[in-house]
């Protein structure tokens, strides 16, 4: 029947538009955010962000993160993973991007933990107690403090040191880069400089694996 | 009997270009929404709840051809012209904001996309359902004729 055939036809175009038009627009975007991180790149370190791993290692994975986002919790067993099956070769800065509501005060929590050099133990034990301190997609910092019991932290020094102005502009000055660089959501990536061409763990392991090869080449 | 071929195969083409009319405004929105990750506001939401289902209640009436099918997709289309030219009529600066519903999280005044310097997405959205409703008119006097 010819009718059926227009039909289909006109669908089968449509959808093909549809999927070039989302191909063009995020290569695009890509494109945009990569110039823009490369024009900005004071922006995507800053001196007082958290590193972990070889300070000259040839990849430098930069992670927009809030303490209280579901998806950065899911993401960081991938992150592990990846630094631990690239040893002395991979590099982890963690920004702060606190969206969601009390979010910043976790962040606090963390520089503090920081201060006791403490940093990574309490960011896992934040994140694996996340679901019950976020219940809501808002921190409570009273339901959080149970979890950090089994970390040896001097909680008194911690809360302390938690009213640090010091913090407070950490969090507006990792915010305004935020900005600057067009982070929208968290986690974002950027590997090298680069963004991710569109979110999921096999993209960030592709192109940190594409900046290995490219490292590794030159 | 043969007459009666005649008009549907007169008709079909009708009903045809308004579902392609929907199903691109339809993708269009949500190219907007999630590719381009632009917030649709309240009365964006308003248009989609009217505009998505012409695309599947009009293709039903396509194969075989069912006139009736003007029956339950021409009010969609009227109420969905109707908010979009609510829509067009704010965003344009006629009905001042603080009367429309939209207090919370993206304001239906604001301009997110200009295209060729005039052309916004409520504009698009009222020629769609105008365009989208005088059809199925059309093929509703055609029919009854």
């Amino acid at each position: 029947m010819k009718q059926k055939t227009i039909f289909v036809a006109t669908a089968v175009i449509l959808a093909v538009a549809f999927a070039l038009g989302i191909n063009l627009y995020q290569s695009k975007k890509t494109e945009q955010a990569t110039q823009a991180t490369s024009q900005n790149s004071e922006a995507l370190v800053r001196f007082h962000s958290p590193t972990l791993g070889n300070a000259s290692a040839p990849v430098h994975i930069v992670e927009f993160f809030d303490p209280a986002c579901e998806s950065c919790r899911a993401f960081y067993p991938f992150v592990k993973k990846i630094m631990e099956a690239n040893p002395e070769k991979i590099r982890l800065t963690i920004r702060y991007a606190p969206f969601h509501k009390g979010a910043d005060e976790v962040v606090k929590v963390l520089e503090a933990a920081r201060k006791q050099n403490k940093y990574w133990q309490t960011l896992e034990a934040v994140l694996a107690a996340q679901p019950q301190w976020a219940p809501d997609h808002s921190a409570h910092l009273d339901l959080l403090w149970p979890h950090l019991e089994g970390l040896d932290l001097d909680m008194a020094r911690l809360k302390d040191d938690m009213k640090s102005p010091d913090f407070t502009r950490i969090i507006e000055q990792d915010l305004q880069d935020v900005k600057t660089l067009n982070v929208r959501g968290t986690p974002e990536f950027f590997v090298n400089g680069k963004p991710l061409p569109s979110f999921g763990p096999e993209q960030l392991q592709k192109l940190v694996e594409q900046e290995l090869t490219t490292a590794a080449a030159k | 009997m043969m007459a009666s071929t005649d008009i549907k195969t007169s008709l079909w083409p009708l009903v045809f270009l308004s579902w392609v009319l929907a199903t691109v405004s339809t993708l269009g929105a949500i190219f907007l929404g999630e590719v381009m990750g632009l917030t649709p506001c309240v009365l964006c939401w308003y248009q989609r709840i009217c505009m998505f289902p012409l695309v599947l209640i009009l293709s039903a009436g396509l194969f075989p051809l069912d006139v009736k099918v003007v029956r339950y997709a021409f009010p969609l289309s009227l109420i969905g012209l109707g908010i979009a030219v609510f829509h067009l009529l704010v965003a344009e600066g006629v009905i001042a904001e603080s009367m429309t519903p939209c207090t919370q999280g993206v304001p239906c005044s604001q301009e997110q996309i200009e295209w060729f310097g005039f052309l916004t997405i409520p504009m698009l959205s009222v020629a769609a359902f105008a365009a989208i409703a005088a059809l199925l008119i059309i093929t509703h006097f055609k029919a009854s004729k």
